[in-house]
């Protein structure tokens, strides 16, 4: 009844192709949007801004990193934890050497090298294909892994050999080191996300993204419609990487303040891996979805033990919350093999219906 | 329906962290362990939580707690894992949590600039920062009784007694097998410093952390090598793999010391009698031989209160788990002398840590009469730098095999100072020393 | 000069000065090869047969392994816990079958995949929840393996063959024997080949893809197994032994994820190729590049054989 676009009169070609036809979807965003911005910031404590919005929202923007190159491209990628890490340790060079830049250019400007690495790794990809790429990427996690532990200049020379984050700040106000507030830190964030979100919507729409597309649906077809395949893989890694390399210096940066090489080390390849295929290949939306389920359950998970009394120790929780979480794994993918994104869709298909379902 | 369901379940799942509620204020002292019973490590976090654990509840059952006030103690389970800490960190600091305690490196790193901020003094004991040993910079954290470099020193001055004299070391050749992390590359500028100093060689053998298990090629390069020492900043599956494989290769075992992260019972039991001689470094007492000990067995283990079996109780990791609930009791017992006050928060401990003082007879007086060297803690000196001894594997049990042996303070301390300075310059704007410092009892 | 010298000459004077270190660095990467084959050999089976890239190989490898000693700690005799723990891969089997495979069939490789990684996170849970975190000893000597060394003298130095990796190489050998005769020989061999070639033909000639899979699954789980407890002894039981299984992934795509003989001769290529690059090449690098290394070489066959060096070929049409 309330969601329907009967009467929604498109009356230009760029009206009919807009990222949100639907006035009620635009609506929908604008909400979203007023509540991250006022809502969150207003009633949110550290545990609600700094443990699940900041890391919800940094988990996410990796996972459309790795869904722009898996979802839409069709290559499978396990370095993604080590794309992060480029991206990490160049923010932290920059910073470093250009003090007096604002530290968000900087972490945008990470990207870029992280793109760079992307784009050397992805070179095999014209020639191997499917699980064997997969492991070819392999490669690149684990060289790379080993380069963040081993090259002492990337750390710069500090003796706990780990990315110590420098007080930065913005206009008088700290955004990065110890002082910096959740809330500047989760601001900083949620425009990062938001920009970086709207542009990635903009090139999976545009020619680009329909090159990708066809690429992943069949690349021997594209090859013969004249997309040239080798360039158009290798843009996929390097946007890709691109929005990893953001992510995984916001995460250093603007969530853990200082960070061992070990947390981009495979795990975080895998996880993201996971946030892409529950939240849904080849969807944007599903890549937020994707990240509240596998960073949040597992929270939520363990934090009901405790808030309900339910009496269990700690440690059996924690088994617990593994032998769950595997277990809706298997679930959701039996039950919606094209992840969360397509049960919203079904969602949407039966709003649009409601309340007389024929 | 069954798609309405899945959503619903979803959506509570996920709307459950947001309503987390605020902890209801409990009567009593909050100390939240961090615990890692879980994953890859659980091995050693098993016996330090129970040991804990163990002791704390012992004082509630036997003194109702310290000074009058019970003591609420809650583990959250970390796994080791990084992300897992500083949730469990933010989940419990609505709790006033009177200390911290991180048991892993890398939370350890994440916690340091919270502190002062949080205001909860972070109590790593010999692990986590090094250069924390620096109460000026680091007025919130406290890492005693030493530190790596600390203990890579007393390696040093240990083989320099055994070979006979310091200046017999020249011409030796002393290999470092690390793990290849931050924790395992910590004794590399020591040990360096120190090879310049006395004219030995050192060779580095790194173990990168998903080759823990598979060693060979490493031990291959050390029977060329011939290393006269060789010391081992082990972790995990990584020691009774190198033990394993130094067997192999017939490494004489008693030229083979491990840091005290080596020198559990799960890490040499594997290599069983065929690592006899084998030893490794310590600095809590091994071994169910002390009255506090007997009172945990007592007050405890007997009454079924607990997750440790009877005779795992007094083994190395267990019993270093007890020394450190030992120091956050007495750093607590110090901040209510301190404040006069019963029921104290995070800033009084870190006072009363500053002011730990814990000498032979207070050793004596707690029930563990020469558990650990006496430890002395300073507004300056947040480590103490102490004792070290080293406790030998004969096929079956740890015993302790040598006095207590001093660092080499007059090498250790110009690192941990330039150590300091780097990382305050490094983290521009870290904040000044404000807290005033307290007289030491 | 001084670095090419390093790079391209020194190394092979060493090898010459010192034969001894040369073999047993052969022998070293000889047995390593063979424990990485036998996992590889579990990743080759199950997705040869189902398609299913089983990530979970490395916690089944762990899994097995303390099922056998959590089964001996709680009072049962070492063979009888071996027969039970075979017993409970089988139920593992079935259970994978019924709950996991059987819902999900026709699904992509990557969906497929990615429930192999909830299998992971379930075991991982239920392994620690059923026996304890904690890590293990193997029961190497109840279960009659041989401790010690045979020490083998020459005019040149030593080598040293421990008696645990020679039986580590004969069982394993043994087992690899088995397997290929089982699928050549026999009826069920014969079905599993069949439904490696195409599900559909297999299905219409009346093959029961449900009992081929509990098949492969079972067998991947008794190569666990064995493997948990070749490297149990070697080291010890717990759960960070699941990383090993990473070591056969550059196994794999070397010698192609469908052929049994490739996971074999790529174990061998890779387990002596990185003891030989490590041990010779490695310390101009400061050592530790053992982890890498193994991926480059593979990538390296790989840029001029994209499907492995036995893996089938790959036609494509449009």
């Amino acid at each position: 009844m309330l969601y329907r676009e009967v009467g929604q009169y498109k009356s230009s070609y760029a009206a009919d192709m807009a990222v949100f036809p639907i006035l009620q979807d635009r609506i929908g965003i604008a909400v979203i949007l007023v509540i991250a911005y006022v809502v969150f910031p207003l009633i949110g404590n550290d545990f609600l801004l700094n443990t699940i919005l900041i890391p919800f929202l940094i988990f996410s923007l990796a996972a459309i990193g790795l869904n722009l190159l898996t979802g839409y491209t069709g290559l499978l990628s396990l370095g993604t934890g080590a794309f992060m890490g480029v991206g990490a340790y160049a923010c932290l060079k920059l910073t470093t050497i250009f003090p007096h830049v604002n530290i968000l250019i900087w972490v945008l400007v990470s990207g870029l090298f992280s793109s760079a690495v992307g784009v050397l790794f992805g070179l095999p990809s014209l020639r191997i294909k499917g699980f064997y790429l997969a492991v070819a990427t392999l490669a690149a996690q684990f060289f790379l892994e080993w380069c963040f532990i081993r090259i002492p200049w990337l750390y710069n020379y500090s003796v706990s050999g780990a990315i110590e984050v420098p007080l930065r700040t913005f206009m008088g106000v700290p955004m990065t080191g110890p002082t910096a507030t959740s809330l500047t830190r989760y601001l900083a964030v949620l425009t990062i996300v938001v920009v970086l979100t709207w542009v990635a919507s903009n090139i999976v729409h545009g020619r680009i993204g329909r090159m990708w597309m066809s690429v992943r649906d069949m690349d021997l077809a594209a090859e013969l419609i004249g997309i040239r395949l080798f360039r158009t893989k290798l843009l996929a890694f390097a946007v890709s990487s691109f929005y990893c390399g953001v992510a995984g210096a916001m995460m250093v940066f603007l969530w853990y303040g200082g960070a061992e090489a070990e947390v981009f080390a495979i795990d975080q390849s895998f996880l993201i891996l996971f946030m892409v295929i529950i939240g849904g290949l080849g969807t944007l939306i599903g890549s937020f979805f994707g990240s509240a389920l596998i960073y949040i359950l597992p929270i939520g998970l363990r934090l009901i033990p405790g808030n309900f009394g339910v009496p269990i120790r700690p440690a059996a929780a924690e088994q617990l919350t593994f032998v769950i979480v595997g277990a809706l794994i298997i679930v959701f993918l039996v039950v919606e093999p094209n992840g969360l994104a397509r049960l919203w869709q079904i969602g949407k298909q039966k709003l649009r219906v409601w309340p007389f379902p024929y | 329906m069954r798609l309405k369901l899945l959503a619903l379940g979803l959506a509570l799942v996920i709307a459950a962290p947001a309503a987390v509620t605020a902890a209801q204020a409990e009567d009593g002292i909050y100390i939240p362990l961090m615990s890692y019973r879980t994953g890859p490590y659980s091995g050693a976090g098993i016996a330090i939580f129970n040991g804990m654990h163990d002791y704390l509840n012992m004082l509630n059952a036997r003194d109702g707690g310290v000074g009058g006030v019970r003591l609420i103690v809650e583990e959250c389970e970390t796994g080791y894992d990084t992300k897992k800490g500083v949730e469990c960190y933010d989940a419990t600091k609505g709790k006033h949590p009177v200390v911290s305690t991180p048991y892993s490196t890398g939370i350890t790193l994440q916690l340091i600039p919270k502190a002062s901020v949080d205001k909860i003094p972070v109590l790593s004991m010999a692990y986590g920062l090094s250069a924390s040993a620096d109460g000026n910079d680091f007025p919130w954290v406290f890492n005693p009784p030493a530190t790596y470099w600390d203990g890579a020193s007393a390696f040093i001055r240990h083989i320099a007694d055994v070979e006979g004299g310091f200046a017999k070391l020249k011409g030796k050749t002393i290999g470092l097998v690390h793990l290849d992390a931050p924790y395992g590359k910590e004794p590399i500028p020591l040990l360096q410093a120190l090879a310049k100093d006395y004219g030995f060689t050192l060779k580095l053998y790194p173990v990168p952390g998903a080759q823990m298990q598979n060693q060979t090629s490493l031990w291959l390069d050390v029977r060329r090598d011939r290393p006269d020492w060789i010391f081992m900043q082990g972790w995990g599956a990584m020691n009774p793999t190198a033990l394993k494989e130094a067997i192999k290769v017939s490494f004489p075992m008693d030229h083979f010391i491990g840091n005290w992260w080596a020198g559990g019972e799960d890490d040499v039991r594997p290599a069983g009698p065929e690592a006899k001689g084998y030893s490794a470094l310590g600095f809590s007492g091994v071994g169910q031989n002390y009255p506090a000990i007997h009172d945990i067995l007592k007050y405890v283990v007997d009454k079924g209160n607990t997750q440790t079996p009877k005779e795992k109780v007094g083994e190395v990791l267990y019993n270093r788990g007890v020394m450190n609930a030992v120091l956050i009791v007495e750093a607590i017992r110090g901040a209510q002398r301190l404040t006069g006050k019963k029921q104290v928060t995070g800033e009084d401990v870190r006072r009363g840590l500053e002011t730990l003082n814990i000498t032979e007879a207070r050793w004596k007086e707690l029930g563990l009469p020469d558990f650990a060297a006496p430890i002395h803690l300073s507004c300056a000196d947040h480590n103490g730098h102490n004792g070290i001894y080293l406790a030998r594997w004969d096929g079956t049990k740890w015993s302790k095999a040598s006095g207590w042996i001093e660092p080499i303070k007059d090498k250790v301390l110009p690192l941990i100072d330039s150590a300091a300075n780097s990382y305050v310059s490094a983290n521009a704007g870290w904040p000044k020393r404000s807290e005033a410092c307290d007289k030491s009892s | 000069m001084h670095v090419l010298y390093l790079i391209f000459v020194d190394p092979f004077m060493q090898m010459v000065h010192s034969p001894d270190l040369l073999m047993q660095t052969l022998w070293d990467g000889l047995v390593g090869g063979v424990l990485y084959a036998l996992i590889a050999l579990g990743f080759v089976l199950i997705f040869k047969a189902s398609g299913v890239f089983n990530f979970a190989q490395g916690i089944m490898v762990v899994f097995a392994a303390l099922t056998l000693v959590g089964l001996h700690e709680h009072g049962v005799p070492a063979f009888v816990a071996l027969g039970l723990t075979v017993l409970v891969m089988l139920v593992l089997a079935f259970g994978v079958e019924r709950l996991m495979l059987r819902p999900l069939v026709n699904q992509s490789e990557i969906i497929l995949f990615m429930a192999t990684f909830g299998l992971t996170y379930f075991l991982i849970g239920f392994g620690q929840l059923v026996f304890g975190g904690n890590p293990k000893v193997m029961i190497a000597q109840d279960l009659y393996l041989p401790s010690g060394a045979i020490e083998w003298k020459g005019h040149f130095g030593f080598v040293s063959f421990q008696k645990i990796d020679i039986a580590a190489v004969i069982i394993a050998s043994i087992m690899v024997a088995v397997l290929a005769v089982f699928f050549q020989r026999t009826r069920i061999g014969r079905a599993l080949r069949a439904v490696a070639d195409s599900h559909q033909a297999a299905l219409s000639v009346g093959i029961s893809l449900e009992q081929i899979w509990v098949i492969v699954w079972f067998a991947a789980g008794v190569v666990a197994l064995t493997t948990g407890i070749m490297w149990g002894a070697r080291s010890e039981v717990s759960f960070s032994l699941q990383v090993i299984a990473l070591k056969a992934l550059p196994v794999l795509i070397l010698g192609g994820f469908t052929s049994i003989p490739g996971a074999i001769v790529g174990g061998l290529i890779i387990g002596i190729g990185e003891k030989l690059g490590e041990f010779y090449w490695g310390p101009l690098l400061g050592g530790g590049i053992e982890n890498w290394l193994a991926y480059v070489i593979a990538l390296g066959f790989l840029i001029f054989r994209p499907q492995g060096l036995f893996g089938e070929k790959i036609i494509e049409r449009i």
